[in-house]
């Protein structure tokens, strides 16, 4: 992670890193920046799999890299906290929404401009991309002023938009664009074909005979007859390219002939206009899909009834806790599926520091242990975490040690191997790093792994740092004041209903036959709830 | 033109998906029998029974409105019978122009078929305005007057010719006239088609290319690329009216099919009341009350489905369940119990769809829905244990629920012993009764029959399986409250030729 106090290279406002003064590092787009390789945590915790659902779709603005640069100043994550607070209203993500939308808009028209034949078709293109760009400034500039702003990186950014969309230079550009428009849009021709030749003239209110056929048999019009439905509306597609073949050209060159002015007029706009893009603006565009990326992401996970929080951050790793914290990777793909998610409570609290999970095969520790990585990477991404209420610390780094499925034959190897890496995380770590340890030891024997997973905790303890370890060896939760129990809950009446539950203690069972009742909701409580709601619904 | 036939403010919804729990509804009442006998041997038919069946409504009044249109057919069966074969003659004579090969976007070829089969379809109108002349004085039902009216004022003479001179102008045989703005990259958009202004001589010069030759573009015959050009220009011309006249098309289409399936609906119930009548079982159409009042009073109710498939009459039952939402009924295996059940949910499905229902009289509140959860002997996509699975489909019913559904159980959570299963069905009955909906309940459970005895006085009716005097089944169910051992023994000794025990 490359530290140390940069200035950046453009003196322009950003909304995800603090202005220069609170500055550590701007590596954004930064070429003496070196390119990370994804950690090992990165997997084990299955952050790969949330940065791919935060990306996929914005492919364009690169945003990888903006994830994988966790902070480790809690101002800097308060600066994003107030940003995220200001982008979850409503209001402001419609028009940075809008604004986005215009972006990629230019992007596309500019895009399209340089790939053609005909110049009145480029100019028309680069009309196009400027009256994007104008109305994307416009509309953001007008909301940002309406809108009360709580964070101090949006208000930076509305103060420089404020300036830059009333200077001359912006003014000009967005009413040359709204003349040149008008004129085009008044241009309506006629093309008469008969045989091989098509006439060119102006239009003179010829009155529309497509509709007095349709006004003819108006009287039939059936309810199931599809009106809506495109396979029932006939509709003929024709294949729409953005290019010309030369009888189009040639009927275009005639009506620039009929409508002379409109036509000189795109002309000079493009001379006069080259260039009219804003690089703090620019550069906006990329950051704030960080923040709507995730929001995203945490809209559709909410769905599934789930909660996400602000977490409060500390550099002191006593009082850790969190409420309802959930694997966000995993619960992403059931709310998909619309399966329930289960959330499981952690605390640290005074001399505890290490979470060390047992239970039965399959009851969501792994899950749990993922749980705890992530809210701690996420809260220092600065993002709100999948919990509805925690303190957490902010690590100096997060070290995974999970077991290799690309395993050794060999099992001195493989024991060897797993002691190295271990060594290797605890020779570096710190009290204010996270380390999540999952079956570590698994393929030893019960004696070895007794024995070397008491030694290694132990001097976890004393270097501090919160931890989660996951393991067969139940031995491991009663070492000392620095462990905490947690068994992985699995309901006895029905043992092939598993809870996902992760508890200090574990759940009493139910009646079989009301249990399975209770599984498919069947219970008089639970029918109550369903058909109670079922009345508001219908 | 509109049919409504089965809605006065609406056309019946084809396009609406059956309720999810069709197939077991179906299954468990014997549907399809009833469906196969009123389709008489038209597959057309037994799908609009189906549908009109299971999208049943549930006001008495828009049932009334339907129960007015069945007492014209039955009146007046010749009548109907020929308006439906007038509808049907339609849809055939579609079906015989000539289908030119059009990829579905050639423009030219659609609005050659469109045409054709206008001309056909504008016989078919001229028909029904004769038909409708001719009959409106003999149906009485406000669907069939308000039907026949506007027939008479749709489709009269000035109207059919102004259709016959639009269809003759779509050949295009001076050329076309197209306008056109300028769209994305100033390629041409929002192409109409327009009537050319003024005299034909100059309309002919323009298309000549004789004035102002600097405006023509010609293509040389030899430049293909050029002509295919200048042919997508020209259908792009002609899209909107090929596409307006092909909606207009299936606007006259759906309005015959519209009529064929609502009058088809009517053709069904005079095919069932036909057999039914030919096998000497009553019919009555029913008196639906509202929604809010629960509670059934039937005179002679029977299953339409047993006398289909037996050809004979068999025992009805008479049932005076007024303002009780359950119905308890417990007795002897083979008793006539799933018999009843059966009864009691064809005629309320039959009531909500606007039909006569089987028995010689009928009165109740109606039911928003009819569901059905029966012990399955088998099923082949079980995945879990028995009782998982019964729960599962019952879980699926209370997905569907609105309140004042009708429940029919049929020995429900059998798949367990007797004290769990009447605690899971106690909970559910308790839940749904609350809710406001009605049930019937089959049960060979005695704690579960009892203990909805004790704990329902007065708002349910208990049913029992008859035995005579000497131990026969009777298959007639009469009120009585359960008895603590079912008649599994009697069964037993019948199958295995043992006598009877007396008393």
């Amino acid at each position: 992670m490359p530290g140390g106090h940069r200035v950046p290279r453009e003196a322009v406002v950003s909304i995800l890193f603090p202005a220069p003064g609170l500055w550590r590092a701007d590596p954004v787009g930064d070429p003496r920046a070196p390119a990370r390789a994804a950690p090992e945590h990165f997997s084990d915790l299955n952050i790969d799999q949330i940065v791919a659902a935060l990306t996929a779709g914005r492919e364009e603005y690169e945003l990888d890299e903006l994830y994988s640069m966790p902070l480790d100043d809690p101002s800097a994550v308060s600066y994003r906290h107030e940003v995220f607070r200001d982008l979850q209203r409503p209001d402001l993500r419609a028009c940075v929404e809008a604004f986005a939308a215009a972006q990629r808009e230019v992007r596309a028209n500019l895009a399209q401009a340089g790939k053609l034949h005909y110049e009145r078709q480029r100019q028309r293109w680069f009309l196009a991309a400027a009256s994007a760009y104008c109305h994307g400034v416009d509309g953001l500039a007008e909301s940002l002023a309406r809108i009360d702003l709580g964070s101090s990186g949006m208000s930076a950014l509305r103060e420089h938009l404020s300036a830059y969309s009333t200077s001359d230079h912006f003014t000009a550009l967005h009413g040359a664009v709204a003349e040149v428009e008008r004129r085009l849009s008044e241009v309506v021709y006629t093309l008469a074909i008969k045989g091989n030749r098509i006439t060119v003239e102006t239009y003179s209110d010829e009155s529309d005979y497509s509709a007095e056929v349709a006004a003819v048999f108006e009287r039939f019009i059936q309810a199931g007859d599809g009106a809506g439905d495109p396979a029932k509306s006939h509709q003929v597609r024709f294949r729409e390219r953005a290019e010309m073949d030369h009888v189009e050209g040639g009927v275009l060159e005639i009506v620039a002939g009929l409508f002379p002015e409109a036509f000189s007029s795109l002309e000079a706009f493009c001379d006069e206009h080259d260039g009219f893009l804003d690089a703090t603006l620019r550069r906006f565009d990329r950051e704030v899909q960080f923040y709507l990326a995730y929001l995203d992401h945490v809209g559709r996970v909410e769905q599934g009834g789930l909660r996400f929080c602000y977490p409060t951050v500390t550099i002191h790793p006593q009082e850790i806790f969190a409420r309802d914290a959930f694997d966000l990777a995993l619960a992403a793909k059931l709310v998909v599926e619309d399966r329930s998610v289960v959330c499981n409570d952690f605390s640290l609290v005074g001399p505890e520091r290490i979470l060390v999970v047992t239970g039965p095969n399959q009851g969501g520790k792994t899950t749990f242990a993922r749980a705890f990585g992530q809210v701690h990477y996420l809260a220092g991404l600065g993002c709100p975490v999948p919990a509805s209420e925690a303190r957490l610390c902010l690590a100096d780094r997060i070290y995974s040690h999970f077991e290799r499925s690309e395993s050794l034959e060999d099992e001195r190897g493989k024991l060897q191997e797993e002691l190295v890496r271990v060594h290797d995380i605890l020779s570096t770590a710190t009290s204010r790093s996270v380390v999540i340890m999952n079956e570590t030891f698994a393929s030893a024997t019960l004696h070895d792994a007794r024995y070397l997973g008491s030694e290694v905790l132990r001097r976890l303890m004393e270097i501090g740092s919160p931890s989660v370890c996951v393991t067969f060896v139940e031995e491991l939760a009663s070492l000392g004041e620095a462990t905490v129990s947690m068994v992985s809950a699995v309901d006895p009446a029905d043992p092939t209903t598993r809870t996902y539950k992760v508890l200090r203690r574990p759940a009493d069972g139910l009646a079989y036959a009301l249990a399975i009742a209770g599984k498919h909701g069947l219970t008089y409580e639970r029918l109550k709830d369903r058909l109670g709601s079922r009345e508001l619904a219908s | 033109m509109k049919a409504r036939l089965l809605h006065r403010e609406q056309d019946f919804d084809r396009a609406k998906q059956l309720p999810s729990n069709e197939e077991s509804l179906a299954q468990d009442l014997g549907l399809e029998v009833l469906w196969s006998v009123m389709a008489g041997g038209d597959m057309f038919l037994f799908d609009v029974a189906k549908q009109v069946m299971l999208a049943g409504l549930a006001d008495p009044e828009e049932i009334a409105y339907r129960q007015a249109v069945l007492s014209d057919c039955l009146d007046e069966p010749r009548a109907a019978r020929d308006l439906y074969e007038l509808a049907v003659g339609a849809l055939e004579g579609e079906r015989k122009v000539y289908r030119w090969f059009f990829g579905r976007d050639n423009p030219a070829a659609m609005l050659r078929h469109s045409v054709e089969v206008l001309e056909v379809l504008l016989g078919s109108l001229g028909d029904l305005a004769r038909f409708a002349n001719d009959h409106q004085g003999s149906f009485e039902s406000e669907a069939f007057r308000r039907f026949f009216a506007e027939a008479i004022a749709e489709l009269d003479d000035g109207y059919l010719s102004t259709v016959k001179e639009h269809l003759g102008r779509l050949r295009f045989e001076d050329g076309v006239l197209v306008s056109a703005g300028l769209g994305a990259g100033n390629k041409g958009t929002s192409y109409t088609l327009r009537r050319p202004l003024g005299s034909r001589k100059s309309w002919r010069e323009r298309l000549l290319g004789t004035f102002r030759s600097a405006n023509v573009v010609e293509v040389d015959p030899r430049d293909e690329s050029g002509t295919q050009s200048l042919e997508e220009l020209r259908a792009r011309g002609i899209a909107p009216a090929a596409v307006a006249l092909t909606r207009s098309m299936d606007h006259v289409l759906g309005f015959f099919t519209a009529l064929r399936f609502e009058l088809g609906f009517y053709i069904g119930c005079l095919n069932l009341h036909e057999q039914l009548r030919r096998a000497g079982s009553p019919a009555c159409l029913p008196v639906p009350l509202p929604l809010a009042r629960v509670g059934l009073v039937a005179r002679e109710l029977y299953d339409p489905v047993l006398v289909l498939r037996t050809g004979g009459s068999v025992v009805c039952n008479d049932v005076a369940g007024q303002d009780v939402p359950l119905v308890v009924v417990t007795g002897a295996n083979q008793g006539g119990k799933s018999t009843f059940l059966r009864s009691f949910g064809i005629a309320h499905l039959m009531m909500r769809a606007g039909m006569f229902v089987p028995a010689s009289s009928f009165t109740a509140g109606v039911c928003s829905g009819v569901f059905t959860h029966f012990k399955r002997e088998e099923d082949a996509t079980m995945q879990s244990g028995k009782l998982d699975e019964e729960l599962q489909r019952m879980s699926a019913v209370v997905d569907e629920l609105a309140p004042g559904g009708l429940v029919l159980f049929n020995e429900s959570f059998s798949a367990t012993n007797e004290r769990e299963g009447s605690e899971i069905a106690r909970q559910i009955v308790r839940a749904l009764v609350e809710a406001g909906m009605r049930v019937v309940f089959v049960t060979h459970f005695f704690d579960l029959a009892e203990s909805l005895r004790a704990g329902y006085a007065g708002k349910a009716l208990l049913l029992r399986a008859e035995r005579n005097a000497t131990g026969e089944r009777t298959f007639r169910l009469v009120e009585g409250d359960p008895l603590p051992t079912a008649y599994g023994e009697d069964l037993y000794r019948r199958v295995f030729g043992i006598p009877a025990l007396p008393g």
